[in-house]
C-alpha cells in the first residue's frame, strides 16, 4: 500500500512584518490553497494546524482557530507544535488520517505573528528551562549559528566570502518571489558592510523573524484522480525523527551537549539524521533530487544542510556554491524560493512554505524562479528541543 | 562593581572556589555525565537508572568553537549600560566527553581565540542586584 498523498493546492500569505493577527495570514493562505485545489471548504474533513506559541490561546489551538475563522463546518481538527517542524508534523497528521481512510481531503495550515528583535523565553527565575538559562547567560540563537559557521571555517576552509555568496545567490532569486519579504538584490559588499552580530556572522548572514502564513490541500490519490488531478505532486516522505544520544554538537537551546562518556559519541549530527528516514521512505537517494529547500537560518547553515542532505560530500558544499551548482540553472538548486534569507522565519508556517515552493516548482509554475524539469524536491529544517523535519515531494 | 557579597547567578551549578568547577552529576548505572545536574532519570537510551552522584567536572578543556555577542540579548539577560560585547566559547571536556558553553572572561575577544586551544574555567560577575553580585562561570585561555 502506498504511503503517498496528493498535494492539490498550495497557498501563502506574503511574508513580512505586517503586525496583523496571525489568523488573517492563515485564512488568506488557506483560501488561496482551496482555490488552487478547486476544493470547496465544506468538503475538507480534517483541519491540521501548526501552532504558534507567541499569539496566546488561539495560537495553541491553531487548528480549531483556523477552522472557526473559515467557518465551523464539522471537520475534525488537530494542532501540532514542533518548533520549526510544526508544519511537517501537521502535514504528517493529515497524511495519517488520509492513509488510514478516515478522510479524503484535508487542509494543513500554519501562520505566525512575530515580535521585533530576538525571540525571548518566558519570564521568571526558571533555571530548569534550558531556554531561560542560555538567555540569562547571554547566549542567543545567532550564537549557535556562529559556532557552527566558525567550525566550517576551521575544518573545511570556508571563508566569509563563501557565506556572503549564499546571501547574494538567495537574494538574487528571491527578488523574483512575490511572496518573499526581502526582494532587494544584495552584493557581497553589502553583506560585508552590514553590522557584525555574532562573529563571523553579520546581520545579512542571519535570517530575521517574519509574519506569514502557508497552507496545503492534501488528499488521497483516489480523490485526486476522481477530481481529475491524478498528476498532482505527491508527498513521498515525511521525516520527523528525534536526535540520537549522545550528540556531539551543541544544539539550541542547550548550554551543553550530551556526555558521550558512556554511550559513545553519535558520529553524525542531528541535522544529517533527519533526511535519512525521508530518503528511505521515498525509496530514493540524493542523486534523484532536482532541488532542495533548506533552513538557512544563517548563510553558513545552508552549506551545512547541503552536506546533511548528501547533495555534496562533507566539507564540499562551498565548492558546489562557488561552481554555481546551487543556483537556479545549476546542477542542484538550493533555496530557489530565496530561502529564509529572503523570507525571514515564520516558525509554524515555514516548513509548509518550503513544501508550497516545491509544489509550484514541480508543477512548472515558479515563473522566473523555475527549476527546469524538476521532478523531485526535498525540504529540511531544524528547530529547538530536537525537532526537525524533511519532506520529499515528487511528481 | 561594589563591595557587595558574591553569590552564584544560578544556585548549585558551580563551586565558588578560586579554581572553580562546574557541578554536574554522574549516572551510577552507566557513567554518563550531566550538566546541568540530572538527578531523576538518565538520558542514555540504554540506561534506566535513577541513581546519580554529584561530581565536579573538569575545569579545563579544548576550544571547540567560539563567537561573540555584539548586540544586547533580551531578558532575562541583565545587560551593563552601556552594553559591552563579550566573546562566547564552546569548550570540549575530555573526560566527560561533552561540550559546555559559556561567556569568555572580560577583556578577551574573538581575535584572541583559536579552535583547539586549551581553556580553563573562571568565575566572573554576570550582573548586580540590590543585595549581591551575581557571578557565573566563564572560559578563558589556559595560562602557560
Amino acid at each position: 500500500m502506498s504511503n503517498e498523498i496528493a498535494i492539490l493546492g498550495a497557498g501563502m500569505h506574503p511574508w513580512g512584518k505586517w503586525g496583523h493577527n496571525f489568523v488573517e495570514y492563515g485564512v488568506a493562505a488557506a483560501r488561496e490553497a482551496l482555490a488552487d485545489a478547486g476544493v470547496p471548504w465544506r468538503d475538507i474533513r480534517f483541519v491540521s494546524g501548526g501552532a504558534t506559541v507567541r499569539c496566546g490561546y488561539p495560537g495553541y489551538v491553531a487548528g480549531a482557530t483556523f477552522a472557526q475563522a473559515l467557518g465551523w463546518q464539522g471537520a475534525e481538527v488537530n494542532t501540532s507544535y514542533a518548533a520549526c517542524a510544526s508544519g511537517s508534523q501537521a502535514l504528517a497528521a493529515a497524511r495519517n488520517k488520509i492513509i488510514s481512510g478516515e478522510c479524503d481531503v484535508a487542509l494543513v495550515v500554519g501562520a505566525d505573528t512575530t515580535p521585533k528583535g530576538f525571540l525571548a523565553p518566558a519570564k521568571g527565575y526558571r533555571p530548569e528551562d534550558p531556554d531561560w538559562v542560555r538567555f540569562y547567560l547571554g547566549i542567543t540563537n545567532p550564537t549557535y549559528f556562529a559556532l557552527y559557521a566558525r567550525r566550517r571555517m576551521d575544518l573545511y576552509g570556508d571563508t566569509l566570502a563563501d557565506f556572503a555568496a549564499v546571501k547574494v545567490k538567495n537574494s538574487k532569486i528571491g527578488a523574483h518571489n512575490p511572496r518573499a519579504r526581502y526582494k532587494k538584490v544584495f552584493s557581497a559588499e553589502d553583506v560585508a558592510a552590514s553590522a557584525m552580530v555574532a562573529d563571523p556572522l553579520r546581520l545579512m548572514d542571519i535570517c530575521a523573524t517574519s509574519d506569514g502564513g502557508a497552507a496545503l490541500i492534501v488528499s488521497s490519490l483516489d480523490y485526486a484522480r476522481k477530481i481529475g488531478r491524478g498528476d498532482a505532486p505527491r508527498v513521498a516522505a515525511i521525516s520527523t525523527v528525534t536526535p540520537t544520544f549522545a550528540s556531539g554538537v551543541v544544539e539550541m537551546p542547550d548550554i551543553a551537549t550530551d556526555s558521550a562518556a558512556a554511550a559513545g559519541v553519535e558520529a553524525i549530527a542531528y541535522r544529517s539524521q533527519i533526511p535519512v528516514k525521508a530518503y528511505e521512505e521515498a525509496g530514493i537517494g540524493p542523486e534523484d533530487v532536482d532541488l532542495a529547500e533548506v533552513y538557512d537560518l544563517s548563510t553558513a547553515l545552508e552549506l551545512d544542510w547541503i552536506e546533511d542532505l548528501m547533495l555534496a560530500p562533507r566539507g564540499e558544499a562551498a565548492a558546489l556554491l562557488r561552481a554555481g551548482d546551487t543556483a537556479v540553472g545549476g546542477r542542484i538548486p538550493v533555496n530557489a524560493s530565496g530561502g529564509l534569507a529572503c523570507f525571514g522565519e515564520a516558525v509554524p508556517a515555514q516548513a509548509l512554505a518550503q513544501v508550497c515552493e516545491l509544489t509550484w516548482q514541480l508543477r512548472g509554475e515558479a515563473g522566473d524562479r523555475q527549476v527546469e524539469g524538476a521532478k523531485v524536491g526535498i525540504t529540511a529544517n531544524q528547530g529547538l528541543f530536537g525537532h526537525g523535519s524533511s519532506v520529499i515531494i515528487k511528481r | 562593581m561594589s563591595a557587595k557579597p558574591h553569590a552564584p547567578a544560578i544556585d548549585g551549578w558551580h563551586t565558588m572556589a578560586a579554581e572553580p568547577h562546574l557541578i554536574g552529576t554522574r549516572c551510577e548505572g552507566c557513567g554518563t555525565y550531566f550538566f546541568p545536574r540530572q538527578t531523576h532519570y538518565c538520558k542514555n537510551p540504554n540506561c534506566d537508572s535513577t541513581e546519580f552522584e554529584d561530581v565536579e567536572l573538569s575545569r579545563t578543556g579544548t576550544l571547540w568553537s567560539y563567537t561573540n555577542a555584539c548586540y544586547k540579548p533580551p531578558e532575562p539577560f541583565v545587560a551593563s549600560d552601556p552594553f559591552e560585547p563579550y566573546a562566547i566559547a564552546a569548550v570540549e571536556l575530555d573526560k566527560e566527553k561533552m561540550v559546555v558553553l559559556g561567556q569568555v572572561a572580560t577583556g578577551i575577544g574573538v581575535e584572541d581565540l583559536r579552535v583547539g586551544m586549551p581553556m580553563e574555567l573562571v568565575l566572573e560577575p554576570l550582573h548586580e542586584t540590590d543585595e549581591d553580585i551575581k557571578v557565573t562561570w566563564k572560559w578563558q585561555p589556559l595560562a602557560d
